[in-house]
C-alpha cells in the first residue's frame, strides 16, 4: 500500500535570471512501513521535493498522492488537515514549539489530531530516552535531546508517513547517528513510511531504498 | 573606518523601513506632545506677564476700597498731599459683538508701563478717545463704536482708554483703584490718615494669575510627561530590538577589527541622528498641535480663570531648542541600555537573541519590587501627604507602580489560564501568550497607562460634570438677573420690582482678606431661594435662622477645604470681627475665597457697596423682562434669564476639559502605536516560533487569527488591570488634586457606559495595531515560514 | 526697552511743544495737530497786555508757562538756585470739564548747589483740579506744588508769592516780594523769536527778595536772594530751521537787569531786555547781543556750554558767565540745562542760564 507517491511533479521559482526550475517531473513512490532515502547536492531539489510531499508547497504540475488523498486537488486547510492526521515532519531545526515543556510538545500533534495515548507517548518516551526530561523547555535541551523530542512528537500522533529534512544535521556525528537509529527503529515500529532527506549517503544507506536528485530530475534508485 | 562602520549600522534600518518609522514616530510623538503642552503653557505664561505688563502690577503698589470703588475726590486729595497716584478704571462691558475688560488710565500720572507707553504715542488722540486692544479682541468686538488700534501689548480681552473715556463709557464718575509710583517724594502725610477707607495692595497682589493658574499648566506638563514616557516606550523597545537583531553584524565587525568604542560611538552617532531628525519632526508636529489646541486652552483659561490669554501661538526658539534638547535627553535615556550592553558585549558572543523569558524573570523579580515599593510609597503619600506636588506624587506612583505591575498580573493570569487550558490549542495559546509577554510588556505598560489615565480622567471629569449641572440647577434658580448700570438704576430697579416680582435678591459684595487669601464677602437677603436651594456641606443646626440672625457666616468650598476650616470656627471678617462658621457651600469654577453674610448686617459694615446684580424671582419672566426693557430700556447684555445663565456656565465647563480630552485621546494613539510597533517588530522573531505549527498542520489564517486573538486577549486584560487603577486614579483627582488645585472635593462616581466606549476604542487600538502583522502572516504565511526551515536560514 | 526709554519717547512731543524744540524733535508730534496752529489764538503785535487777567492761562494759546528762578545765598555761605516752573500745554484750545479738558500741565522743580543738581517733575491733566492756575487771588499749582499770591490790596497780584516744591530727595518753600515794577519784554510784552516772525506774549518781575528754606539731603539751609518770574504764552514753535536756545537772566550787582537770549539755527537769533533799576525796558534787537561759547562740560552723554562770553557791544557791555554747577541738568522726561551762575567784566552780579536743544 503506497503512503507517498509523486508523479511526474515540477516546481520552478521565480529568480532575478527569471524562473528557475527546480523539480523537472519527480516520481516516487514510498509503500508504508518503508524507509526511504533521498540524497543530492545542495540546490538539487531535495528540500522542495519535500515540501511538496508535506503540502507546505504546491506543485507547478503533477500529481502528490499521500495515501489515498491528491495533495494537488487540496487548498490549504486541507492540506493541512492532512498534514495534522497523516504526515509528521522532522527538521534539522525549529522543531519544537519553544513555549510548551517536553511532555507538551511530545503530545501536541496527536492532540490537535484527535489521536492522543497518554501510554504510548510515555512508551515512547522512554524508548527515546527523553522520560526524565518531561517537565523541561525545548531550550534547556541539547540538540540531540531536542531532535529525539521532536521524533516522538512525530511518532505519537502515528503518521502514515514521516518526512525528515536533514534530521541529524545541526547534530555531532555520533549523535547523529543514535537518533537516526532510534527513528528508523520507531518509524518500522509504528509501521509508517518514512522520507529521509540527506546529503549523506553514509545515512542514505541505512535505508531501504535511496533515490538521487541531480537538477531537478530523479537520478536513480538503488 | 568610520564611516564604512556607521554605513554598515544603518544598512538595517534601509532593509527594516517599517521598524525606523516606528522608532522616528515614537520619538516625534513623544517630542511633539512634550513640546506641543509647553508651547501651550510658555504661550500663557507669557500672557500673564503681558497683563501684568500693561499697568506693571508686578512692580506698583496700589489703593482699593472694599467697594470696588473709589471717590474721584480721593485721587485729587492724594495728588494734592503730594502722594504720586494714578487713577485705574476697570470694568467688565460689552463693546461691539464682545464682552471686554475696560481699563481707564490716565497716561500722565501713570507709572510707566506698556499701557501709557501706547497712550504717550498719541496723548490727543488718546485723550479724545481712541482705544488699544489685543487683534484677537478687535476681531471678536468687530463692530467698534471707536477708534480701537491693534497692540500686542495689550492683554487679550482687554480694551485700553484714557480714564475719561471709560468713565464716560461706563456712566460713572468713580474709580476702581489708585496705582502708586514705585519712589515717593519724602515726608508726605501718611496713607492711613489721608485715606483710612482704602486699601493697601502691595506690588502684584491681586495680580496672582501666575499662581492661580499653576495647577492648571501643571496639569498639561504631567500630561506631555506622561505623553513622552510612553513615547520612550516606543523609542526603548525599537532601539533594543535592532540591538538584538544586530548582534551578528556586531560581532562581524568587532571581529573585522573594528574598535569596541568606534562601534559604541557609531551607534551613538546613529542614535543622534535619529533623535535629531525625529526631533525636528516632533518640533514641528509639537507646534501644529499647540496651534490648534491654543484657542481651547485660551477659553478655559479664560473661562476658570479670567486670565487673558490668546487664542494664537507665537514662535519661540527657546522653545524649539528646549523640545530637540527633550527629544536628545529622550533618545539617550531609552538608548542607554543598548549602548551599555554593545560595550559589555563579548566580541565573539552568540548572534542568536538569548531567550527572553529567562534572561527577564530576574528582571521581572526586580521590576514587581519596584512596583511593590512605589505602590508603599504611593500608599504613604496618600496617608500622609499634603499639597499639589504630594498630590502629582501619589499620582506618578500609583501609575508607575500599576505600570511596573503589569507584567507580573499578565503573567499570573496567564498562567492560570494555562492550567485551566484544555487541548493543545487552548495550552499553547496561553504558554506562548506568556512566553511572548516580555517583548509585548513595555508596550502592554504604555497601554495600561494611557487606559488608566483615560479612565481617570474620564471618571473625572464625568463625575464633576454630573456634580456640576446639579448644583447649576440649584444654584441658577433666579429666573431673572439684570445688572444696574448705576446704583440710582439699581435703587429704581428694586423699588418697581418689589411689587411685579416674588422676590428681588441684590447682589453686593466687598472684596477682602479672609485667612490671609484675597476673597470676597458677599451679602444674602434671607429668602427660600437661598433655604431651599443652596447644598451645604457640613451645616450647623439652623443654619438659615442663625445666619440671618448675624450669627455667622458660610464660607465657600475652596476657602472652607483651603483654610482647614469646620463648622464652629471663627473666621475673621475686616471691619467685623471673628464670626462662626456655619457650613460651606460648593462654588464651582471660582478661583477666590468666599464668605456670605445676611444682607442688613452687610450693610451697616459696607453703605456704599453698590449693588453689582439683582436676582429676580418671578412666575412669568417673559413679562418682567419686556417691562423691564421698555421701562428702564435696559440693553439685552444687561439681563440675563435663567436658560441663557446655564448655558454660559455649561459652556465654560465644557472648554475646560477640551484639553484634557484631547491629551487623552493623544496619549492613548501614542500607546496603541506603541504596541503597534511592538507587535510589528516581533513579527519577524514570532515566524520562528509559529513555524512549527504550521508544519504540525495548522493553517496560516488560523494562526494569524490566534495571533490576533492573542493581540485582544493581552489588550483585554490591560484594560481590565487598567480599570481599578483608572479609578484610583479618579478618586486620587478628585479628592486630593482638585481639592489642592481648585479647592473643591466631588463625589466620585462610576460612568460603566464610558468604560465601555473606552474599552472598544481600545480593542480598535489593539486590533489595528495587531491587524498588518496578522495580515501578512495569513496573506503571505506559507512563503515566510517556509524560509524557516529552509536550510540557508 | 528700558523704562526711561518708554517713557522719554512719550513725552518727547510734549516737552517739543513745551520748550519749543527745534524740528527734528518736532515732526512726530506735531504732525497730528497741523503747523500752522490751526485754531489756536496767535499773538499779535500791539495787543496791551491786561493785568492781573493775564497773569492767569490763556487756554486759547498752545502753550505757557510760569517760570520762576531764584538766585540765592544760604547761611552757610554757600550759593544756591532754585527753578519753579508751570508748564500748560493746550493738545485743543479752549477748557472743558472734567477729563475732557485739552490742557496738560507739567511741573519742573531743580535745586542747585556747587555739588549737587535736583530735579523733579509732575504732569496732570487739566479739568479735574489737579492742577491749573488762577488770576486772582493768585494761585498755580501742580499737586502740591504751589505759587500762591499773598498780594496786599492795591499791589499786583503776583507781588508776593509762597513758592513750595518737592522732590523724592528735595523740597523748598520760599517767600518772594516783588521791589519793582512788571516788565513787558520786546515790544510791550509782544517777543518775536525768529526772523520769520514767530513770536509770543512775554512779560517778567525781575525784582523779586527771596527768603525761605532749602531741604537738601544734607538738611534744611535758610536762604534769601533774588528771583525772576517769566510769563510767556504763544502758539506757535520755533521755526523748523532753529535748534535750540540759550536764554539768560542777570542781576547786576548796581541793580540793573538784562534778559536776554540766542535762537540756534541755520539763522541765529538774538533778542533781550535792558532794565534800569526802576523798570524802564530797552529791547535789544536781532543781533545786538553776541553769545560765545567758552567752556564745555560733558553731562550725559552731550557737550553744554556751560561758561559764556555775552557782549553788547552798543551798551559797552562785555561779560563771562560762570555756572554755580556745571552739572545743572535737568534730567526729566525731556533734559536740558538750566542753574544759576555768576559773571564778571565789564559787569558784576548773578544770573540763571537755561540751555536747550543740546
Amino acid at each position: 500500500m503506497t503512503a507517498l507517491a509523486l508523479e511526474t511533479v515540477t516546481k520552478s521559482f521565480p529568480s532575478v535570471e527569471g524562473r528557475v526550475e527546480v523539480l523537472r517531473g519527480v516520481s516516487l513512490d514510498i509503500a508504508r512501513g518503508s524507509a526511504h532515502a533521498l540524497t543530492g547536492e545542495s540546490g538539487s531539489g531535495k528540500s522542495t521535493l519535500l515540501h511538496i510531499a508535506a503540502g507546505l508547497e504546491q506543485a507547478d504540475s503533477g500529481r502528490v498522492l499521500v495515501g489515498q488523498s491528491d495533495l494537488t486537488t487540496l487548498d490549504e486547510a486541507g492540506r493541512a488537515a492532512l498534514r495534522r492526521g497523516h504526515v509528521g515532519l522532522i527538521f534539522q531545526q525549529f522543531n519544537l514549539i519553544p513555549s510548551l515543556s517536553v511532555a507538551a510538545n511530545l503530545g501536541f500533534q496527536a492532540r490537535l489530531a484527535g489521536k492522543h495515548d497518554a501510554d504510548f507517548i510515555i512508551h515512547l518516551a522512554q524508548r527515546l530516552g527523553v522520560a526524565d526530561l518531561l517537565s523541561r523547555y525545548p531550550e534547556q535541551l541539547s540538540g540531540g535531546q531536542q531532535q529525539r523530542v521532536a521524533i516522538g512528537r512525530c511518532l505519537a500522533a502515528r503518521p502514515a508517513l514521516v518526512l525528515a529534512d536533514e534530521p541529524t544535521g545541526n547534530l555531532d556525528e555520533e549523535t547523529g547517528d543514535r537518533v537516526l537509529d532510534l527513528m528508523l527503529e520507531l518509524t518500522a515500529e509504528t509501521g509508517a513510511a518514512l522520507l529521509l532527506v540527506t546529503h549523506s549517503s553514509r545515512l542514505a544507506a541505512r535505508c531501504e531504498a535511496r533515490h538521487h536528485l541531480r537538477a531537478g530530475r530523479m537520478e536513480g534508485t538503488e | 573606518m568610520t564611516r564604512a562602520a556607521l554605513a554598515a549600522l544603518l544598512s538595517h534600518w534601509a532593509r527594516n523601513k517599517l521598524q525606523l518609522a516606528m522608532l522616528l514616530a515614537g520619538l516625534a510623538l513623544a517630542t511633539a506632545l512634550w513640546s506641543g503642552v509647553q508651547a501651550l503653557n510658555a504661550e500663557a505664561r507669557s500672557a500673564y506677564a503681558t497683563a501684568e505688563a500693561l499697568l506693571s502690577e508686578g512692580a506698583t503698589a496700589r489703593l482699593d476700597h472694599p467697594s470696588g470703588q473709589i471717590a474721584q475726590e480721593s485721587f485729587g486729595a492724594l495728588r494734592r498731599a503730594g502722594w504720586l497716584v494714578s487713577p485705574v478704571l476697570e470694568a467688565r462691558v460689552t463693546l461691539g459683538d464682545a464682552r471686554v475688560t475696560l481699563i481707564g488710565i490716565e497716561p500722565l500720572t501713570a507709572p510707566p508701563g506698556a499701557g501709557p507707553a501706547l497712550a504717550a504715542e498719541d496723548l490727543a488722540a488718546f485723550f479724545s478717545g481712541r482705544g488699544f486692544a489685543h487683534p484677537q479682541t478687535l476681531r471678536e468686538i468687530r463692530d467698534v463704536p471707536r477708534e480701537i488700534r491693534p497692540s500686542e501689548a495689550v492683554p487679550v480681552g482687554t480694551v485700553l482708554v484714557d480714564i475719561g473715556q471709560a468713565q464716560a463709557i461706563l456712566q460713572s464718575d468713580h474709580l476702581t483703584s489708585l496705582t502708586l509710583a514705585q519712589t515717593q517724594p519724602e515726608g508726605l502725610r501718611p496713607l492711613e490718615t489721608l485715606v483710612p477707607e482704602l486699601r493697601l495692595l502691595s506690588p502684584g497682589e491681586g495680580a496672582e494669575l501666575a499662581g492661580l493658574t499653576d495647577s492648571f499648566h501643571l496639569n498639561l506638563t504631567a500630561f506631555g510627561l506622561l505623553a513622552f514616557a510612553v513615547g520612550l516606550f516606543i523609542v526603548h523597545s525599537a532601539v533594543g530590538l535592532a540591538f538584538e537583531q544586530r548582534r551578528a553584524m556586531f560581532r562581524t565587525l568587532r571581529a573585522l577589527g573594528l574598535p569596541l568604542r568606534t562601534l559604541t560611538a557609531c551607534l551613538a552617532t546613529e542614535l543622534l541622528l535619529m533623535a535629531l531628525v525625529a526631533g525636528a519632526a516632533g518640533l514641528v508636529l509639537g507646534y501644529a498641535l499647540a496651534a490648534l489646541l491654543m484657542p481651547d486652552v485660551a477659553l478655559t483659561l479664560r473661562g476658570l480663570y479670567g486670565a487673558p490669554v490668546p487664542g494664537a501661538l507665537q514662535f519661540n526658539p527657546l522653545w524649539a531648542l528646549a523640545g530637540l534638547g527633550m527629544a536628545l535627553g529622550g533618545t539617550a535615556l531609552a538608548g542607554a541600555q543598548a549602548l551599555w550592553r554593545l560595550w559589555h558585549l563579548p566580541p565573539l558572543a552568540p548572534a542568536q537573541p538569548r531567550a527572553w523569558a529567562h534572561a527577564s524573570a530576574r528582571g521581572m523579580r526586580v521590576q514587581s519590587a519596584l512596583a511593590g515599593a512605589l505602590a508603599l510609597l504611593a500608599i504613604i503619600l496618600a496617608v500622609y501627604g499634603t499639597g499639589l506636588l504630594a498630590g502629582f506624587l501619589l499620582l506618578a506612583a500609583t501609575l508607575l507602580a500599576a505600570a511596573l505591575a503589569v507584567p507580573l498580573v499578565l503573567t499570573t493570569v496567564l498562567r492560570l489560564a494555562e492550567r485551566a487550558a484544555r487541548g493543545p490549542l487552548a495550552e499553547w495559546f496561553w504558554a506562548d501568550s506568556r512566553q511572548n509577554l516580555p517583548r509585548l510588556s513595555l508596550a502592554l505598560m504604555a497601554l495600561m497607562l494611557a487606559l488608566a489615565a483615560n479612565i481617570g480622567v474620564g471618571t473625572m471629569v464625568a463625575s464633576f460634570r454630573a456634580t456640576f449641572i446639579d448644583w447649576l440647577d440649584l444654584r441658577l434658580v433666579a429666573e431673572v438677573n439684570v445688572i444696574p448700570r448705576s446704583q440710582d438704576e439699581a435703587r429704581a430697579l428694586e423699588a418697581f420690582l418689589a411689587p411685579r416680582a416674588d422676590a428681588v435678591l441684590p447682589m453686593l459684595r466687598v472684596e477682602a482678606q479672609l485667612s490671609g487669601q484675597p476673597a470676597q464677602i458677599y451679602a444674602m437677603k434671607d429668602h427660600a431661594t437661598f433655604r431651599d436651594n443652596w447644598p451645604l456641606i457640613d451645616p450647623v443646626p439652623q443654619v438659615w435662622d442663625r445666619l440671618a440672625a448675624a450669627e455667622g457666616v458660610l464660607v465657600n468650598e475652596q476657602l472652607y477645604r483651603r483654610s482647614g476650616l469646620r463648622a464652629g470656627d471663627e473666621l475673621d471678617l475686616p471691619q467685623i470681627g471673628p464670626m462662626p462658621v456655619l457650613g460651606a457651600y460648593p462654588d464651582y469654577g471660582n478661583p477666590l475665597a468666599q464668605a456670605v453674610i445676611t444682607l442688613p448686617r452687610f450693610s451697616e459694615i459696607w453703605p456704599e457697596a453698590p449693588i453689582r446684580q439683582l436676582a429676580i424671582r418671578t412666575e412669568d419672566a417673559p413679562t418682567l423682562i419686556a417691562a423691564l426693557q421698555d421701562e428702564f430700556g435696559l440693553s439685552a447684555a444687561q439681563i440675563t434669564d435663567q436658560a441663557q445663565a446655564k448655558e454660559i456656565s455649561l459652556a465654560i465647563f465644557e472648554r475646560t476639559f477640551v484639553i484634557t480630552r484631547a491629551l487623552n485621546l493623544l496619549t492613548l494613539s501614542v500607546a496603541a502605536l506603541a504596541l503597534f510597533a511592538a507587535l510589528v517588530t516581533l513579527a519577524g522573531m514570532r515566524l520562528a516560533q509559529l513555524a512549527p505549527l504550521w508544519a504540525l498542520g495548522l493553517t496560516p489564517r488560523q494562526l494569524a487569527g490566534l495571533e490576533l486573538t492573542r493581540a485582544l486577549v493581552m489588550g483585554g486584560l490591560t484594560m481590565l488591570l487598567a480599570l481599578p487603577v483608572g479609578l484610583v486614579l479618579a478618586q486620587v483627582l478628585l479628592a486630593v488634586i482638585n481639592v489642592q488645585a481648585f479647592g473643591w472635593r466631588l463625589p466620585l462616581q462610576v460612568f460603566p457606559g464610558d468604560w465601555a466606549r473606552l474599552g472598544l476604542w481600545a480593542a480598535l487600538a489593539v486590533l489595528a495595531a495587531a491587524s498588518l502583522p496578522a495580515l501578512r502572516l495569513w496573506r503571505q504565511g506559507p512563503a515566510q515560514l517556509l524560509r524557516v526551515f529552509a536550510h540557508e536560514r | 526697552m528700558g523704562r526711561g526709554g518708554l517713557r522719554q519717547r512719550g513725552c518727547i512731543w510734549l516737552l517739543a511743544l513745551l520748550l519749543a524744540l527745534p524740528a527734528p524733535l518736532m515732526g512726530q508730534g506735531f504732525a497730528g495737530l497741523g503747523a500752522d496752529a490751526e485754531g489756536f489764538a496767535v499773538p499779535e503785535r500791539g495787543r496791551a497786555l491786561d493785568f492781573p487777567t493775564d497773569h492767569g492761562p490763556h487756554p486759547d494759546y498752545r502753550i505757557e508757562w510760569w517760570y520762576l528762578t531764584a538766585t540765592l545765598t544760604g547761611a552757610d555761605g554757600q550759593d544756591y538756585g532754585v527753578q519753579w516752573t508751570l508748564f500748560r500745554s493746550a493738545l485743543a484750545p479752549g477748557e472743558a470739564e472734567g477729563w475732557a479738558s485739552p490742557q496738560v500741565w507739567m511741573g519742573h522743580a531743580g535745586l542747585t548747589s556747587a555739588t549737587g543738581h535736583f530735579a523733579a517733575e509732575r504732569f496732570a491733566r487739566g479739568g479735574i483740579g489737579q492742577a491749573g492756575v488762577t488770576a486772582s487771588p493768585f494761585h498755580a499749582h501742580i499737586d502740591d506744588w504751589h505759587m500762591t499770591g499773598h498780594a496786599r490790596p492795591g499791589e499786583d497780584v503776583l507781588d508776593r508769592l509762597e513758592l513750595h516744591a518737592r522732590g523724592s530727595e528735595f523740597h523748598y518753600t520760599l517767600e518772594f516780594t516783588a521791589e519793582g515794577p512788571l516788565v513787558l519784554q520786546g515790544d510791550q510784552g509782544y517777543s518775536v523769536k525768529s526772523p520769520e516772525g514767530q513770536a509770543s506774549y512775554y512779560y517778567s518781575q525781575p525784582f523779586y527778595t527771596v527768603s525761605g528754606m532749602l531741604h537738601l539731603p544734607d538738611g534744611p539751609v535758610e536762604v534769601s536772594g533774588q528771583g525772576w518770574l517769566d510769563r510767556e504764552w504763544s502758539s506757535q514753535p520755533l521755526s523748523p530751521q532753529q535748534l535750540g536756545w540759550d536764554w539768560v537772566s542777570l542781576i547786576f550787582d548796581d541793580g540793573h537787569r538784562m534778559m536776554g537770549f540766542q535762537v540756534r539755527g541755520r539763522e541765529g537769533f538774538t533778542a533781550g531786555t535792558w532794565i534800569t533799576p526802576d523798570g524802564t525796558p530797552t529791547p535789544l534787537p536781532d543781533g545786538a547781543l553776541r553769545f560765545t561759547p567758552l567752556a564745555r562740560t560733558r553731562i550725559n552723554g552731550r557737550d553744554v556750554p556751560t561758561s559764556w562770553q555775552i557782549d553788547w557791544p552798543e551798551g559797552g557791555l562785555s561779560i563771562t558767565t560762570e555756572p554755580l554747577n556745571p552739572s545743572a541738568w535737568m534730567d526729566l522726561s525731556v533734559s536740558y540745562w538750566e542753574g544759576p551762575l555768576r559773571f564778571t567784566g565789564t559787569h558784576e552780579g548773578r544770573g540763571y542760564l537755561e540751555m536747550t536743544g543740546y
